[in-house]
C-alpha cells in the first residue's frame, strides 16, 4: 500500500541546493542540476524538483501556473475555471525530454495568467489573495487537477525521481533564471505522486526544505486559523504558508520572520536586552505574538522569492548547510561538494549559525535588468 | 446504645510488637482515633473515627501501623455497592446533603492514561536537555494576531498585560479558609522561588503575603470575600472564579468553625460565620454582564494586569470558553470534574461536569475553528497528576497547567478526603492552630518546589524526545499524541490519531 | 559554636525526640527494640507541653555551667563548648541535677548523672533534630559564645 501526502505524513531527509546571481544576470538551469546531482545520496530517487526565477521576462506580468493533471476530464474542468476567473493569456504544455529514469509522468501544463477583473473587484480581495484563493480551490476541489506553481517570473519543475534526472526531464538547460533552488528527496516510504516532491510554492514563494520539524502540528493547527489549509501534511507545505502569512500578509521582514520561526532563545533575548532594550522588545513580541510559529527540529531551508533567497537553519543548527560566494553570486547548499561542483573556486566558505538567517537580494543593476 | 448501621469504614492494625506505647499517634490524632489503655498498658484504637489521613503510619517512629479499609462487607450487589448503602444509612441518620472534598474518587475515564507520548527516532533527532538548551517559559495572556507598525515602519512591540512563567505549571486556587495559613505561605514562597503563581482563591489574601504578590493570581468569586481595590491591585493577575470542576453550578461553603479570626479578617465576613459564596455572580446572570465585571476590575486595575475568567467544564463548555474569549478575558482555566475541592456535595462532585481532558480539546479545537485561539491563554486544570499529563494537557492546547492536589500532596495530604471536617492532620485544610502548626512553610515550600522542578525536569526530557525545545512548539501539537483504546468519537473530540495510525 | 535550639512554634509536642535521643544514647542497636526491652537511656531532652505551647528543653551548654562548677568529683567538664559528664568520675550525687536551673541533667537510673551532649558520642548529629517531623528542633550556629 502507498499513500499519498495529505493522506499520512511522510517524514523525508534530502539534499538543498540554490545560487542567486545578485547583478541579475541570468544563468542557465544546467547549473542548478549540476550542484544538486553532487548530492546523490542524500536523495533516495523518491522526489526531486527546482524552482527558476527571472525565467519567464517575456510573461514576468503574469501568473505563471505549473498544472499537473491525472487526466484530460481534469484538465478540461479546471480549464473552464480558469477560464471564468482569469485572462489566459497562453496555455501550453511544459515542454520534457523522455528518459527511462522519469516514469508515468502526468499531464504537465503551463498557463500565464491575469485575474479577470471583472472577478477581481467582486471579491474584493487583492490581486495575490484571488490568485492564491482560486489556487486552494483547484487544489482542494478539482479532482486530479494540481497547481504547483503560481508565481511571476518564476516557475517550479518537480517530479518524482532524482533530481539530476528531473532537471534533465524538464529540460532545465533551456531555461535561464537569475536565481535558482534545487531539491532531492529522500522519504521513507514510497509516495508515487509527483505534487509531493518540493519544492512547495505559493506565488512567488519557494521552499526548499531539509529536515522533519517537531512543531509541525503546532504550526500547522496555528496557521490554519488564517484560511491556510495543509492538504499535502509536509513541513515544506506548512513553512510556505508561515512565510506567506508572515511576510506578505502581516508584513514584516524576512529577518523578522525568521526571529518568528527561528526565535532566539530567550536566555539570548534576556541577554541582548542589556545592550539593545529596543531590539530586544521587538524579539520578545515576535517570540510572544507568534509563539504558535515557533519551527523547531532539525530544518534547512531556502526561500526563493522574487528578487531574492534567503537561507535558515533551525536554531540548534541539527542540519548542515554552508553558503559560499563568488563574484556576484552567492551559494547557499546541504554540502560544500554541491557548491565546489559548479565553483570549484568559491570564496568565503561559510556555515550560517542557527536561526541566523541569510538574505540574499539582487542588487541596483539585478533589480533594473530583472524586475 | 443505638443500631450502628455502618460499620467503621478503616481498621487500624497495630503491631504491638513493635509498638513502644510512645503515644506519638495518639498525640497526632486530631479524630482521637489513637489511645493508651493503662489498664492493658498498651495501645488500642477508635476505628470508627478513622478517616485514613496516613498521619499516625507516618510518624510511628517503629513502623508498628497500618490503617486498610475495613474488611467487613456488605453482601455483595454490584448495583447497591457498599458506599451507596453506607451513604443511605448516613442520610437516613442525618437528613443532610453528603459532602465530600477533593476529587472525585469515582471510576471514570482518565483520558491521559489513554493517550500516549511521541518521541523522535532517526528521521529526526531527539534533543539531550542536559546539553542542549530546552526553553519551558510560557506567557499567558492575549496575543495579537494583527501586526501594526507607525509611520516610520516600524513594528509596534506593545504587548497586553500577560503572566510571566518559568515553568508550565501554577498552583490552582485554594482559599485562605479552605487551607491553613502555613500552607498559603508555603505556596506563595514555593511560586516566588519557582518563577510562578500560586492563587489565593475565593478568601481574600491574608495581609503578611501581599509581599508576594508578584507571584500571586487574586481571585474573585461570587461571595466576593476579601475582594477590596487593594487586594485587586496586589497581585499580578485577577482571576473571577465562575465555577469550579468539582461542583459545576454551585458555590463554596466553608464552614464557621473554620472562619477564626484571622480568616474572618482576611475575608471581611464576622466571624465564625458560615461563608457561602452564591452559586451565581449575582451580577452575572448573562456573558455581557461577565464581559462588565471583567472591565470592571481592568478599570480598577488600570488595565495593567491579565485577567482569568476560571470555568468549570460542563457540556458546552466550548461555546462557553468562545464567548468568554469574546469578552475580554486574556487568559481562561478551565477546571475538569476530576478536580479538588475543600468541600463539595458528594453527588454534585461525582456526577456533574466533563474531564479535563475533552473540555480542553473541545475548547482549544474551537477557539482556533473561530481563529481567535490568540485572544487567551487556555489554562488546564482539575486533574493534572504528573508531568506527562501536563504534557498531554499542552499538546492538546493548553498554554500552561494549574495543579492543587498534587501540590497538596506534596505539603503532605494523603487524600483521605475529609477537608471539610477541619480536622486535617497534616495541618494543610484546618485552622485550628495546633494542627495548623504542624505544617512547617521553611520544610512544605522546599517540598512543593521539589515538585515543580522534578516536574519541569521530566518535562523537558519528554520534549527532548520529541525533538521539541521550546514548550510552545508543543502547544496543540496534536501529532505528538495517540489514542490507545479509544473509540472513534473520542478520538474525535480528541482530535488525535489511534496509535498505530 | 552549634547548638541544639527549638521553635516552639513549631514543636508539636509529639515527645517523639525525647525517644530518639533515649534510643540514641542507649545500648540497643533496634529502636523498637530498646523500648520494648528496656535497653534506652533516659531522654536527656524534655518537651514540656501545655496551654498550647510545647517546648522540647535541653541542655544550653551555658557559658558558665552551674553542674560543672557544683560537681564534688570534678566529672563534668567543657570540652570545645560542650558540657560533657565522666561516667567514670561521676559517683552519683546528684547536686548537677539539683543545680541545673533548667532541669536538663537528669539522674539516667544507673549510677551517674546523664545530660545532652549533642551527640558528640553518636555520630556529631543530634538526634533529636535529625528525628523532629516538623523541623522544630535545629542544630546550628547561631554566634553565641562557647
Amino acid at each position: 500500500m502507498s499513500f499519498k501526502e495529505g493522506e499520512v505524513r511522510i517524514p523525508a531527509g534530502c539534499a538543498i541546493s540554490g545560487f542567486i546571481n545578485r547583478s541579475g544576470k541570468r544563468v542557465s538551469g544546467a547549473d542548478i542540476v549540476k550542484s544538486i546531482g553532487y548530492m546523490h545520496d542524500r536523495s533516495n530517487g523518491l522526489g526531486g524538483g527546482f524552482a527558476g526565477y527571472g525565467i519567464y521576462p517575456e510573461y514576468k506580468e503574469h501568473y505563471a501556473f505549473h498544472v499537473f493533471y491525472d487526466n484530460t476530464e481534469a484538465r478540461v474542468k479546471t480549464e473552464e475555471f480558469l477560464d471564468r476567473h482569469f485572462d489566459i493569456i497562453n496555455l501550453s504544455r511544459i515542454p520534457i525530454r523522455h528518459i527511462p529514469e522519469i516514469k508515468d509522468e502526468p499531464l504537465i501544463w503551463r498557463y500565464f495568467l491575469d485575474p479577470r477583473p471583472t472577478k477581481l473587484t467582486s471579491s474584493q480581495l487583492d490581486e495575490k489573495e484571488f490568485t492564491v484563493k482560486c489556487v486552494i480551490r483547484i487544489n482542494t476541489e478539482f479532482d486530479g487537477a494540481y497547481v504547483f506553481s503560481c508565481g511571476k517570473n518564476m516557475g517550479v519543475f518537480k517530479a518524482v525521481g532524482y533530481p539530476e534526472d528531473v532537471g534533465r526531464f524538464y529540460r532545465l538547460d533551456e531555461y535561464e533564471g537569475y536565481a535558482w533552488t534545487a531539491h532531492g528527496r529522500y522519504p521513507t516510504n514510497t509516495p508515487g505522486w509527483w505534487g509531493g516532491a518540493h519544492p512547495f510554492a505559493l506565488l512567488d514563494y519557494s521552499i526548499v526544505h531539509n529536515g522533519e520539524i517537531s512543531s509541525y502540528d503546532a504550526n500547522r493547527r496555528f496557521i490554519e486559523m488564517f484560511g491556510y489549509k495543509c492538504t499535502l501534511l509536509t513541513d515544506t507545505e506548512v513553512i510556505t504558508y508561515i512565510f506567506d502569512w508572515l511576510n506578505r500578509k502581516q508584513s514584516l521582514s524576512l529577518e523578522d520572520v525568521a526571529s518568528v520561526i527561528a526565535a532566539p532563545f530567550w536566555s539570548k533575548i534576556d541577554s541582548i536586552e542589556k545592550t539593545d532594550p529596543k531590539r530586544a522588545a521587538k524579539l520578545r513580541y515576535l517570540r510572544q505574538a507568534m509563539s504558535g510559529l515557533l519551527i523547531t527540529g532539525p530544518f534547512s531551508i531556502i526561500l526563493g522569492y522574487t528578487g531574492g533567497l534567503m537561507a535558515l537553519n533551525d536554531r540548534l543548527k541539527l542540519r548542515s548547510m554552508v553558503v559560499a560566494e563568488k563574484g556576484d553570486t552567492t551559494y547557499i547548499a546541504s554540502e560544500e561538494c554541491a557548491i565546489r561542483a559548479i565553483c570549484p573556486d568559491c570564496e568565503n566558505v561559510w556555515s550560517p549559525k542557527g536561526g541566523e538567517p541569510v538574505i540574499i537580494t539582487l542588487n541596483e543593476e539585478g533589480k533594473r535588468r530583472c524586475l | 446504645m443505638p443500631v450502628n448501621y455502618f460499620p467503621a469504614e478503616f481498621e487500624v492494625i497495630r503491631n504491638y510488637d513493635k509498638c513502644i506505647s510512645c503515644r506519638a499517634c495518639e498525640r497526632q490524632c486530631a479524630n482521637e482515633v489513637h489511645y493508651y489503655d493503662s489498664d492493658f498498658g498498651k495501645m488500642l484504637a477508635h476505628e470508627n473515627r478513622c478517616v485514613d489521613c496516613q498521619r499516625c503510619v507516618c510518624i510511628c517512629p517503629t513502623g508498628a501501623l497500618k490503617i486498610r479499609p475495613n474488611e467487613n462487607s456488605f453482601r455483595k450487589s454490584a448495583n447497591y455497592t457498599q458506599p451507596l448503602m453506607t451513604e443511605a444509612y448516613r442520610q437516613a441518620g442525618t437528613g443532610s446533603v453528603l459532602l465530600s472534598s477533593m476529587g472525585t474518587p469515582k471510576d471514570y475515564p482518565v483520558y491521559w492514561d489513554k493517550i500516549l507520548l511521541n518521541a523522535s527516532q532517526v528521521t529526526n533527532p531527539p534533543i539531550d536537555p542536559l546539553r542542549e538548551p530546552m526553553e519551558t517559559r510560557v506567557f499567558l495572556g492575549k496575543k495579537p494576531t494583527k501586526m501594526k507598525f507607525d509611520k516610520n515602519g516600524e513594528l509596534d512591540t506593545t504587548l497586553e498585560p500577560s503572566l510571566t512563567l518559568n515553568v508550565p505549571i501554577m498552583f490552582s486556587a485554594m482559599s485562605y479558609g479552605s487551607i491553613s495559613k502555613n500552607a498559603h505561605e508555603s505556596l506563595a514562597r514555593a511560586a516566588e522561588e519557582l518563577g510562578t503563581f500560586y492563587n489565593t482563591g475565593e478568601g481574600g489574601l491574608h495581609k503578611d503575603f501581599y509581599k508576594y504578590g508578584a507571584n500571586t493570581i487574586v481571585q474573585v468569586a461570587s461571595g466576593r470575600f476579601g475582594v477590596h481595590k487593594d487586594y485587586l491591585n496586589a497581585g499580578a493577575a485577577i482571576e473571577i472564579k465562575m465555577g469550579q470542576g468539582a461542583k459545576p453550578g454551585i458555590g463554596g461553603h466553608l464552614p464557621g468553625e473554620k472562619i477564626k479570626e484571622d480568616v474572618a479578617h482576611t475575608r471581611m465576613i464576622p466571624r465564625g460565620t458560615d461563608a457561602i459564596s452564591p452559586a451565581p455572580h449575582h451580577d452575572i446572570y448573562s456573558i455581557e454582564d461577565l464581559r462588565q465585571l471583567i472591565f470592571s476590575v481592568k478599570e480598577a486595575t488600570e488595565y495593567k494586569k491579565p485577567v482569568i475568567v476560571k470555568i468549570a467544564a460542563v457540556h458546552n463548555v466550548a461555546a462557553i470558553a468562545s464567548g468568554v474569549a469574546r469578552s475580554g478575558a486574556d487568559i481562561i482555566a478551565i477546571d475538569g470534574f476530576r478536580g479538588g475541592t475543600g468541600a463539595a456535595p458528594t453527588r454534585i462532585r461525582d456526577n456533574v461536569g466533563i474531564p479535563i481532558e475533552l473540555a480542553l480539546a473541545a475548547v482549544d479545537g474551537r477557539l482556533r475553528h473561530e481563529g481567535i485561539r490568540n485572544e487567551v491563554s487556555i489554562v488546564a486544570a482539575g486533574s493534572i497528576r504528573c508531568s506527562s499529563d501536563a504534557v498531554k494537557a499542552i499538546a492538546l492546547g493548553a498554554d500552561a497547567v494549574y495543579i492543587a492536589t498534587p501540590a497538596l500532596l506534596s505539603m503532605g495530604c494523603h487524600l483521605c478526603r475529609s477537608c471539610h471536617t477541619g480536622k486535617c492532620n497534616w495541618g494543610i485544610a484546618t485552622q485550628n492552630p495546633e494542627l495548623v502548626k504542624r505544617l512547617n512553610p521553611d520544610i512544605a515550600y522546599k517540598r512543593l518546589v521539589n515538585l515543580v522542578t522534578a516536574w519541569n525536569h521530566e518535562i523537558q526530557e519528554i520534549m527532548g524526545g520529541m525533538g521539541i525545545n521550546s514548550i510552545e512548539a508543543l502547544r496543540g501539537n496534536r501529532l505528538m499524541l495517540r489514542g490507545i483504546g479509544l473509540n472513534e468519537k473520542e478520538l474525535q473530540i480528541l482530535g488525535i490519531l489511534h496509535a498505530g495510525e | 559554636m552549634k547548638k541544639v535550639y527549638v521553635n516552639e512554634e513549631r514543636c508539636l509536642g509529639c515527645h517523639l525526640c525525647e525517644y530518639y535521643c533515649a534510643f540514641a544514647n542507649g545500648s540497643e542497636p533496634e529502636f523498637y527494640k530498646a523500648f520494648r526491652l528496656g535497653r534506652n537511656a533516659v531522654p536527656r531532652i524534655k518537651v514540656e507541653d501545655g496551654n498550647g505551647i510545647n517546648f522540647a528543653v535541653q541542655c544550653r551548654h551555658c557559658d558558665d555551667p552551674q553542674c560543672m562548677k557544683n560537681c564534688i568529683a570534678g566529672a563534668i567538664s567543657k570540652v570545645d563548648g560542650v558540657v560533657k559528664i565522666d561516667r567514670d568520675k561521676c559517683v552519683g550525687c546528684y547536686t548537677c541535677v539539683l543545680s541545673c536551673p533548667y532541669g536538663c541533667v537528669v539522674a539516667d537510673g544507673g549510677h551517674s548523672a546523664s545530660k545532652c551532649e549533642l551527640c558528640t558520642a553518636n555520630g556529631g548529629t543530634p538526634q533529636c533534630v535529625k528525628g523532629c517531623i516538623n523541623g522544630a528542633i535545629v542544630f546550628e550556629e547561631r554566634g553565641e559564645t562557647a
